[in-house]
């Protein structure tokens, strides 16, 4: 028992080496990665904002509390806010039906929703004009009815739509895919009918990565440029989105007007972001609760 | 309460799993399907909870043909291999599931429910788990909140797919008992599947001795050992033999 109980030998460490991690490699990796997040995202925004500071705070004022600036805020904020909960809906319906049923043609779809992804946003929005003109396929059908899409406010949303769907899908696809069916099975054979299955015991697993594709579909949308000015009809105060905003400041030589909206629109986007973050994190503990 | 099988049959593509298997179980009756893997008997336990439909033959329950009948339609408690608890739900919320899942008109008060729950949670001895989520639990406790959750919808038959496999031997033997005085107290006829044949013995009136997608022999525990009726079960339940004839000082 005596050699047990006698202090183990002290031993000094630097500093550096106090905590061993498990895992080898560990300052190698994150310097890599740190370097990496420097150079590829924080440079480029540093210019931003850099730019920005050049600006005084009333001066700042000035131009995101113009008429024009708050306009085109309410447009792209609006139609955003709109694409991203249509496209979290029916993302999340596509993934279940890829996911769960088996149908011929289903690989080609799944293959279908990365197009948007793939495709340069210029020419999905010079794509979705041809057809929702007033003379487009999509235009004569929709006018017939009294709709008009291209050069409104329902061309915007419908562009952002178009190129965050693959958000929505791929966020739940993988969490659909590793549910177990025997929880759902559970719930039948104690009288819950298909939607309450749905409601309570595949939706409640969905949630977090639901909220994390709705987050990321929703920055996509405010930061949409190629796609939607085709089809917006970019009418200052009704059609024009914050993104086009900055092209006309930017035109002007006006450079810290454009990048205080853009730093606006930026910090929304990470506001969001942020918010989405915890948000699922919470909802992801909840779901574990207690397993550590 | 009584539960007749009648010829059900099952293919999985072109290989015949259930070859026309018929039972009869008597109101209350703890049955038991034993035999090897692959014998096709979770495949008839799951046929019955109607989570899988058979291509031929018929189901009827106290007199009522139940064979296309949707699972949650049949009010059959289940117990799952691995529990199938709801991660995300606390032990009484996963036990409250059943009742809170009924139509509006027949679905007790939210008063009622959580009454009823804490009265099944202390029949089953966890009643001091009632707040906790399953990932906290042990194997054991994870095996009563599945039962517990299954008895709650008040079952006409509870079925039990290998429920303590997943246990170590010790706590293997205190559940049965207290899995066989529940399901005496609650009334309720019981199918159990398991590969052990000492589970069987222990617990069943009657055992179903199963073995390609055929029940060999079904008969009490001690008629099985007096008189198999095939070399093969015979054969497979040697050691079972043992087992029961040690009681009898042999």
């Amino acid at each position: 028992m005596t050699h047990l109980d006698a202090a183990p030998p002290r031993t000094f460490l630097s500093p550096f080496r106090l905590k061993r991690h498990v895992m080898p490699g560990f300052s190698l990796t994150l310097g890599t990665s740190l370097l990496f997040v420097c150079l590829i995202i924080l440079l480029p925004l540093s210019g931003l904002f850099w730019q920005m500071s050049q600006l005084g705070l009333a001066d700042y004022w000035r131009i995101i509390s113009s008429e024009r600036t708050l306009a085109s805020f309410r447009v792209t904020i609006s139609a955003a806010a709109f694409a991203t909960l249509f496209n979290a809906v029916f993302g999340l319906l596509l993934a279940y039906v890829l996911v769960r049923y088996k149908f011929p043609g289903k690989r080609l779809l799944d293959a279908l929703v990365d197009l948007p992804f793939a495709l340069p946003t210029a020419v999905a929005g010079i794509a979705l004009v041809a057809l929702y003109d007033k003379n487009g396929w999509m235009g004569t059908l929709l006018s017939a009815v009294g709709l008009k899409v291209a050069y409104t406010w329902w061309g915007i949303v419908l562009a952002m739509m178009f190129t965050s769907v693959p958000f929505g899908v791929r966020t739940v696809q993988p969490v659909l895919e590793s549910l177990k069916p025997d929880a759902e099975e559970a719930a039948r054979t104690l009288g819950a009918r298909d939607w309450q299955v749905f409601r309570h015991i595949v939706f409640p697993q969905v949630w977090p990565s639901f909220i994390t594709g709705a987050s990321l579909a929703f920055a996509r949308s405010l930061g949409e440029f190629g796609a939607v000015i085709f089809i917006a009809g970019n009418m200052p105060f009704k059609t024009e989105i914050a993104s086009l905003l900055i092209m006309i400041r930017l035109e002007e030589y006006d450079y810290p007007a454009a990048s205080a909206i853009a730093g606006t629109i930026l910090l929304i986007a990470l506001f969001v972001l942020v918010a989405a973050n915890i948000a699922q994190s919470r909802a992801t503990r909840h779901l574990h609760k207690g397993s550590s | 309460m009584s539960l007749q099988i009648q010829n059900i049959s099952k293919y999985y593509g072109a290989n015949l799993v259930l070859d026309a298997v018929s039972l009869d179980i008597e109101p209350g009756e703890f049955i038991a399907l034993l035999g090897p893997s692959g014998s096709g008997k979770t495949t008839l336990l799951r046929t019955i909870a109607g989570l899988q439909f058979a291509e031929g033959g018929t189901l009827s329950f106290d007199g009522e043909d139940i064979t296309g009948l949707d699972a949650r339609e049949r009010r059959f408690g289940m117990v799952f291999q691995n529990y199938a608890l709801f991660e995300h739900m606390s032990v009484a919320q996963n036990v409250a599931f059943g009742l809170k899942m009924r139509e509006r008109s027949a679905r007790p008060s939210a008063k009622d429910i959580s009454r009823r729950v804490v009265e099944l949670l202390d029949m089953a001895q966890i009643g001091h788990l009632a707040e906790r989520f399953p990932s906290q639990l042990s194997g054991g406790q994870r095996q009563r909140v599945a039962l517990t959750r299954a008895l709650a919808i008040e079952p006409r038959l509870l079925l039990l797919d290998e429920p303590f496999s997943a246990l170590d031997t010790r706590v293997r033997k205190d559940l049965r008992f207290s899995l066989r005085s529940l399901q005496q107290k609650v009334g309720v006829g019981a199918i159990l599947v398991t590969h052990d044949q000492e589970e069987a013995f222990e617990l069943a009136d009657r055992i179903a001795v199963m073995a390609d997608g055929k029940i060999e022999q079904f008969d009490t525990p001690a008629n099985l050992i007096k008189k198999p009726s095939s070399p093969f079960v015979a054969e497979f339940l040697e050691g079972a033999g043992g087992y029961n004839q040690s009681g009898a000082g042999i």
